[in-house]
C-alpha cells in the first residue's frame, strides 16, 4: 500500500508539478495516474519511485516512510515509457539484473530469470538481445525484470505508448491478468483516458498537479466532478453546453430541458453547463422542444455506431453537439435538420465547473472549463 | 579527345609524385632496416639482419621499449579511469559553469605539456622527486592528455539515455555499480578509443620524457632513438632504422586489434 500526504514538488524554475496531494493506494490496487501532458503524473510517480525528492509532504509504501529513502531502498520496480532494457546485456540478464544487484548467486539468478520469462512467454528469447526483439516482447522483458525482484509495488510510467495500437490491446489485457495474479499494488501512469478505464481499479485524474478526481473507471466516467474530467474521460468527449435555469426547467442551447435531479430548484437566469455524452442521447429528425436543434454536419463511422456531429441551424461556427447513434438506421445525410434529445437520467449539470449534487467536494477546481 | 588524354596523365603523374613524396618514408622504414649499409637514401637493400641484432646487444634499446610500455599503460589506464568519472559526472551533474570549465580545461591542457610550461614543469617534479620515475612522466603526460579526453567522453555519455541509470538506481544500484553494470558498457567504444589515444600519444612523445627522464635505463624508446650515435658522432642509421621499426610495430598491432574490435561495431546500444 502506498500513502501519500500534503505531497508537493516544486522544481528550481518555480513550477509547482504537485501541488499539496492527498492520496491513499490500497495493497493490492491498480491505480492509474490519468491526465494530460504536463499534469504532474510523471513526476507524482517519479517521486513515488525516489527519483524525484519531494518538497514538502510524506511518502510511505508498505506502512513504512520512505520518504528520505534512495529509490533502492523503497522495494519498488518501475518500468519506463522507453523500457530501459541494458543493451549489452541479453534478455536473461535483464531480467535478473535486480538480483544481481542483490547479490543473488549466479545459478539461482539463471533459474529465477528463466522461471520470470517462462510465465511472460519469453523462454525461447533469453540469450537475445533487446535490439532482437519486437516492441511487445521489450515491453514484457521490462515487465519480466520488474517482476522478478519481487517488489512491494509496481510503479508503469506509460508502458504501453511505444507499442501500435493492435498490440497495445493485447498487452493491456495480459497486463491486467498478471496484476490480478500477482496482486502487487500498483500505480500505472497514463495520458490514455481507454487505457485507464480499462486497466485500473481505481482512476486519479490529475490535472495542474493537484487530483481533480479519484474514483472507480465507473464514478469518473458516469460522474465527472468537474468539467475538466468530464471533458477528459470518455473516447468521444461530453458535450458540455452552456445555458441557465428558467422556470423549473433548463435553456440549453434552443433546447428547454427537464433538469436532472439534484439540478431541480435551481434559480431562475443560474448559468450552468450541461453536460451530456454522445452515448446518452439520440438523434430526432422531428421537432422536438427537449432537443437541441441542429443539421448534420459532419458524420463518422465507428464501426458499430456513428458518430454524428450536428451544426448550428442558422449557420454559425463550430460543432454544436455530438451523438452517437446506431449504425442500423443508415448515415444521415449530411444538412438534414436534426435534434440533439438527451437523456434526462444521464444528464449532468455543472455549476462553475462543478458537478451539482456531487457527494463530496472535490479538489478545488483548477480545471480549465471547457465548452 | 588527346587533350583529355593528356590531362588524365597529367592528374595521374602529379598524384603519382605526392604520393612517392608520402611514401619514400615509409619505404626508407621498410627497406633500410635489413640494408647492410643504410644511408638516408631509399635504395634496393643489401639483405641482412645484422641491424637487429646490434639492436639486441645495445644495453638501452630493448629495455626502453619496456619503459615505454610501462609509460604508455600506466598513463592510458589513469586517463580511462579518471576521465571515465569525470566524463560521467559532468555529463550527470548540473555544475554551473560546466561547459566554460571544459573550454578552459581544453585549453590549459595544451599549455600544460607544452613547450611554455616545460621549465616550471621540470621544477615541479624535481621538488617532487619525481625526476627519473615512470610516475613521473604517467602524471604530466596524463595531466595533459585528460580534459580531451573528458571532452571526447562526455559526447558518449551526452548519448546514454538517463532511464538506464534511473532503472539501474530504482533496483538498487549503487552509483559505481551503475558505473560499472550499465555505463562503462554502454562507452566502452569511447574508453577504447581513449586509451588507444593515449598509448599512441605517449608511445611518441618525446620532449616531456626527454626532460623529465636523465637515466637512460629509465628512458623510453623515443628518448633513447635518439642517443643512438656512432663513435664519430653521426646518427647510427643502421641501428636507427631498425629500431624505428621495432618500435612502430606495436603501436600499429594496436590500432589494427583494437580497430577490429571496436571500430565499425556497436552493439545496438547507443544508437537507437
Amino acid at each position: 500500500m502506498i500513502s501519500l500526504r500534503g505531497l508537493v514538488k516544486q522544481f528550481p524554475g518555480g513550477v509547482r508539478a504537485i501541488d499539496d496531494l492527498d492520496l491513499e493506494i490500497a495493497g493490492g490496487e491498480f491505480l492509474a495516474l490519468l491526465g494530460p501532458s504536463g499534469c504532474g503524473k510523471t513526476t507524482l510517480l517519479r517521486t513515488i519511485a525516489g527519483l524525484e525528492t519531494p518538497t514538502a509532504g510524506r511518502v510511505g509504501i508498505g506502512g513504512r516512510d520512505v520518504t528520505a529513502l534512495p529509490p533502492g531502498r523503497r522495494d519498488v520496480a518501475m518500468v519506463f515509457q522507453d523500457y530501459a532494457l541494458f543493451p549489452h546485456m541479453d534478455v536473461a540478464a535483464n531480467i535478473a539484473y535486480p538480483l544481481r544487484v542483490k547479490r543473488v548467486g549466479r545459478a539461482e539468478r539463471r533459474a529465477r530469470a528463466a522461471a520470470t520469462a517462462d510465465r511472460l512467454g519469453l523462454s525461447g528469447l533469453l540469450e537475445r538481445r533487446p535490439a532482437q526483439l519486437s516492441g511487445g516482447q521489450q515491453q514484457r522483458v521490462a515487465l519480466a525484470r520488474a517482476i522478478a525482484c519481487r517488489p512491494r509495488a509496481f510503479l508503469f510510467d506509460e508502458p504501453l505508448s511505444n507499442l501500435d495500437a493492435r498490440l497495445r490491446l493485447t498487452a493491456r489485457t495480459f497486463l491486467k491478468r498478471l496484476q490480478r495474479e500477482l496482486s502487487v499494488t500498483t500505480v500505472f501512469v497514463t495520458h490514455d483516458q481507454g487505457e485507464a478505464l480499462a486497466l485500473a481499479d481505481r482512476v486519479a485524474v490529475m490535472s495542474g498537479g493537484r487530483l481533480a478526481q479519484v474514483g472507480t473507471p465507473a464514478e469518473v466516467f458516469q460522474r465527472p466532478l468537474t468539467t475538466f474530467v468530464a471533458s477528459f474521460i470518455g473516447a468521444t468527449p461530453m458535450n458540455l453546453l452552456p445555458g441557465r435555469a428558467e422556470g423549473g426547467a433548463l435553456l440549453v442551447a434552443g433546447a428547454r430541458l427537464t433538469p436532472p435531479g439534484p439540478a431541480r430548484g435551481l434559480p431562475d437566469g443560474e448559468p450552468v453547463t450541461y453536460g451530456v455524452r454522445p452515448e446518452y442521447a439520440d438523434l430526432s429528425f422531428e421537432p422536438r422542444e427537449d432537443g437541441f436543434p441542429g443539421r448534420v454536419g459532419v458524420v463518422e463511422n465507428m464501426g458499430t455506431a456513428l458518430l454524428v456531429t450536428l451544426e448550428p441551424a442558422g449557420g454559425g461556427d463550430g460543432p454544436l453537439v455530438q451523438v452517437v447513434v446506431p449504425e442500423e438506421g443508415g448515415e444521415p445525410a449530411l444538412g438534414t435538420p436534426a435534434w440533439a434529445v438527451p437523456r434526462t437520467s444521464r444528464a449532468l449539470v455543472y455549476r462553475e465547473g462543478r458537478l451539482l449534487g456531487a457527494p463530496v467536494a472535490p479538489a478545488p477546481a483548477s480545471a480549465e472549463p471547457t465548452a | 579527345m588527346v587533350r583529355h588524354v593528356l590531362a588524365r596523365l597529367g592528374v595521374t603523374a602529379f598524384v603519382a609524385v605526392l604520393l612517392g613524396f608520402f611514401a619514400l618514408p615509409m619505404l626508407w622504414l621498410a627497406t633500410a632496416p635489413f640494408d647492410a649499409g643504410a644511408s638516408i637514401r631509399v635504395s634496393v637493400p643489401e639483405f641482412t639482419l645484422a641491424n637487429f641484432r646490434a639492436l639486441l646487444v645495445n644495453p638501452f634499446a630493448v629495455g626502453s621499449l619496456v619503459n615505454s610500455a610501462v609509460q604508455a599503460g600506466g598513463a592510458a589506464a589513469l586517463v580511462v579511469v579518471l576521465a571515465a568519472l569525470a566524463a560521467y559526472a559532468l555529463s550527470r551533474v548540473q555544475v554551473p559553469g560546466r561547459d566554460l570549465l571544459l573550454y578552459l580545461l581544453l585549453l590549459m591542457s595544451s599549455i600544460v605539456t607544452g613547450t611554455a610550461a616545460m621549465v616550471p614543469i621540470f621544477e615541479l617534479a624535481t621538488r617532487l622527486n619525481l625526476i627519473d620515475t615512470h610516475l613521473g612522466v604517467i602524471l604530466v603526460v596524463s595531466g595533459g592528455l585528460l580534459p580531451a579526453a573528458i571532452f571526447i567522453l562526455k559526447d558518449f555519455t551526452d548519448a546514454t539515455p538517463a532511464s538506464y541509470e534511473e532503472s539501474a538506481r530504482v533496483f538498487g544500484a549503487s552509483p559505481l555499480q551503475i558505473l560499472r553494470h550499465v555505463v562503462v558498457p554502454l562507452i566502452r567504444p569511447g574508453l577504447a578509443t581513449i586509451a588507444v589515444w593515449t598509448v599512441a600519444n605517449v608511445w611518441g612523445g618525446f620532449l616531456l620524457q626527454f626532460i623529465l627522464i636523465r637515466d637512460p635505463g629509465l628512458a623510453p624508446g623515443s628518448v633513447i632513438l635518439y642517443t643512438l650515435y656512432t663513435e664519430g658522432g653521426q646518427p647510427d642509421l643502421p641501428l636507427v632504422s631498425a629500431f624505428s621499426l621495432v618500435y612502430s610495430l606495436p603501436v600499429v598491432l594496436m590500432y589494427v586489434f583494437v580497430s577490429g574490435r571496436y571500430g565499425f561495431r556497436f552493439h545496438g546500444g547507443i544508437k537507437r
